[in-house]
C-alpha cells in the first residue's frame, strides 16, 4: 500500500484488468431490457437486469443500425458484447455488439412489430383491398428475372390465359437493395400505368431470403398501388407482410398465376354453354311461334274461309223464304177479302134481281121510272132485263 | 358492325353475351329484336372463341428509358443470356 493513484489511474487500471479477461471480451448475457433509450447520436443506452441485479449497457450506432427489430423495455434478450469500464464515471458496463430476442429470432420480433404497426394503421384492412380484374390484359410481374418463380408464372399464365401480356419488371428479391427495388418497381408500374394487375413475389427460402417482402417500404408501395397486387412469396406456410397488405395473397408464385387469370378452357366451356343456351332459347321461341301459327292456321276461318258466308247465305235464304211466305199469305188474305167483298157487292147488285124476272124501266132521258105518274101514253120506255134491253111504247097508264 | 365488335374487350364481350342469353331465355322481346340479339350473340361467341384460339402469349421485359418512360425489350433473349 505504498502507491497512491489518481482516480483516473485507478479507473484505467481496473479497465485494463477487466479487458485482459478473455471471458469478458466476448460474452453473452441473458436478461431483460429496461430503460431503453435511443439518443440523437444514434447510440442506444439501456439497462439489462434480472430479478436481483442490473448492468448498464451501451450499443453504439454502428452496431445498433444493424438491429432488425426494435428493442423494447421488458423484452427478454441475450446481449452479445464485452465488459469494460467507462473511466469518466468509474462504472463498468456492457458494450453491446448485438441483441437477440429470447426464444424467437430477431426477425420474428421485427416481423411482429411491423405487422402490429401496419395493422394498427389499417394497411391490412379488407375494405382497402381492390378486386382483381376478371380478364387482365396486361400483368406486371415484379420479381427476379432469374429463378424458377418467374418461369413458373409465365408458363402457367401462358397455359391458362395466353391473351394476357406479361410485363416483367426485374428486381433483386433479396439483399439490402431488394426492398427499395421492389417498392420502386411497384410505384413505377403505377406511375406509367403499365398493367392492370401486379404480381410480386419470389420462390421459397429462409426467413432472411424472404425478408424483402417484410419490409415496410414494400408494404407501403403495395398499399398505395392503384393497380391490384397479388403477393406470392415462398411456400405455403410463409406469410409475409406483403401478403397481408396485398389485395390477394397467393401461396406460391404458381398459385399467383392461377389466381391472376381464368383458365381459357373454362371460358371456352362457358362460351359453349352460352351458345347452347341461346340456340335453345331461340328454338323454344320459334317453336312457340310455330305452335301459335299452327293453332291459327287450323282454325275453320282459315281452312274454310267461305263457311261463315255460307252460313250467312243460308240465313239470308231463310229470311227470303220467310219474307215471300209472309208476302203470299198477305196476298191470299187480300184476295179472299176481295172475293168476299165482290160477292157481297154482287149480292147487293140490282142486276141480280133481274135474273129473277124483274125489269128496270128507264125513261128516254135515262131516269129510272118508279111511278106510273111519270108516264103518259106514247112515252118510250127502255126495259132492262137480265140479259138485255127492250124498247117499249106506253099505250095506257092506270094507277093501281 | 364488325368494327363495333372489335372495340369490345373480352370482358365486355362476355358481359354482353350474358345479357343477351338472359334476354333470349326470358323471351320477352319481339321476334325481330330476338333474331337481332341472337345474331349478335352468335357473333360475339365466334369472336370470343377466335380470340381464345388465336391468343399467343407475349412476354416482355420493362426497362426505364432515358426519360423514365418504360421501354419494352424481349424477355426470352435476356433469359437465354442469363442461362
Amino acid at each position: 500500500m505504498d502507491q497512491t493513484l489518481s482516480v483516473t489511474e485507478l479507473n484505467l487500471y481496473i479497465k485494463n484488468l477487466l479487458e485482459s479477461q478473455p471471458m469478458l471480451a466476448h460474452i453473452s448475457v441473458r436478461g431483460e431490457l429496461s430503460n431503453y433509450k435511443i439518443y440523437p447520436s444514434g447510440h442506444h443506452y439501456f439497462t439489462l437486469k434480472d430479478s436481483e441485479s442490473s448492468i448498464r449497457c451501451v450499443m453504439f450506432k454502428s452496431s445498433a443500425d444493424k438491429l432488425r427489430f426494435r428493442p423494447e423495455d421488458g423484452m427478454g434478450v441475450t446481449v452479445y458484447g464485452r465488459v469494460s469500464v467507462y473511466p469518466r464515471d468509474g462504472a463498468y458496463q456492457l458494450y453491446c455488439a448485438h441483441i437477440m430476442p429470447e426464444g424467437i429470432g430477431d426477425l420474428q420480433v421485427a416481423f411482429r412489430q411491423l405487422k402490429e404497426k401496419l395493422e394498427a394503421e389499417g394497411l391490412f384492412d379488407e375494405s382497402h383491398k381492390k378486386p382483381l380484374p376478371r380478364f387482365p390484359g396486361k400483368i406486371a410481374i415484379v420479381t427476379s428475372s432469374a429463378g424458377a418463380a418467374v418461369h413458373d408464372m409465365i408458363r402457367i399464365l401462358g397455359k391458362r390465359w395466353p391473351m394476357a401480356k406479361i410485363l416483367l419488371l426485374p428486381v433483386r428479391v433479396q439483399g439490402t437493395e431488394a426492398p427499395a427495388e421492389i417498392a420502386g418497381a411497384i410505384r413505377y408500374a403505377n406511375e406509367f400505368d403499365v398493367a392492370d394487375l401486379i404480381i410480386t413475389g419470389r420462390g421459397g427460402g429462409s426467413i432472411e431470403d424472404l425478408w424483402a417482402f417484410n419490409d415496410e417500404r414494400v408494404a407501403r408501395a403495395i398499399y398505395v398501388s392503384r393497380i391490384p397486387v397479388i403477393s406470392a412469396v415462398g411456400h405455403e406456410p410463409d406469410v409475409t407482410i406483403s401478403d397481408y397488405v396485398a389485395d390477394r395473397r397467393a401461396s406460391t408464385p404458381s398459385n399467383a398465376a392461377e389466381i391472376a387469370v381464368p383458365d381459357c378452357r373454362e371460358i371456352a366451356d362457358l362460351l359453349d354453354a352460352f351458345d347452347l343456351r341461346s340456340s335453345q332459347a331461340m328454338r323454344k321461341r320459334i317453336t312457340a311461334l310455330w305452335d301459335r301459327l299452327d293453332f291459327c292456321s287450323t282454325r275453320r276461318v282459315i281452312t274454310a274461309p267461305t263457311a261463315a258466308f255460307d252460313l250467312r247465305r243460308l240465313e239470308v235464304d231463310r229470311m227470303r223464304e220467310r219474307m215471300s211466305a209472309a208476302g203470299e199469305k198477305q196476298v191470299s188474305r187480300c184476295r179472299q177479302q176481295f172475293v168476299a167483298l165482290t160477292s157481297a157487292m154482287e149480292a147487293m147488285s140490282p142486276l141480280l134481281v133481274l135474273t129473277r124476272g124483274y125489269a128496270i124501266a128507264s125513261s128516254e132521258e135515262g131516269e129510272c121510272v118508279r111511278s106510273v105518274a111519270q108516264l103518259q101514253k106514247g112515252d118510250r120506255l127502255s126495259l132492262r132485263l137480265c140479259d138485255g134491253t127492250a124498247q117499249c111504247l106506253v099505250e095506257d097508264t092506270k094507277r093501281s | 358492325m364488325a368494327g363495333k365488335k372489335q372495340t369490345l374487350s373480352f370482358e365486355e364481350s362476355l358481359g354482353r353475351l350474358e345479357e343477351i342469353v338472359r334476354h333470349l331465355e326470358k323471351g320477352d322481346l319481339p321476334l325481330n329484336d330476338t333474331l337481332k340479339l341472337y345474331e349478335e350473340g352468335t357473333g360475339l361467341i365466334a369472336s370470343c372463341s377466335k380470340m381464345l384460339d388465336e391468343a399467343e402469349q407475349k412476354v416482355v421485359k420493362l426497362k426505364k428509358g432515358p426519360d423514365r418512360s418504360p421501354i419494352e425489350s424481349d424477355f426470352e433473349d435476356e433469359n437465354s443470356h442469363d442461362a
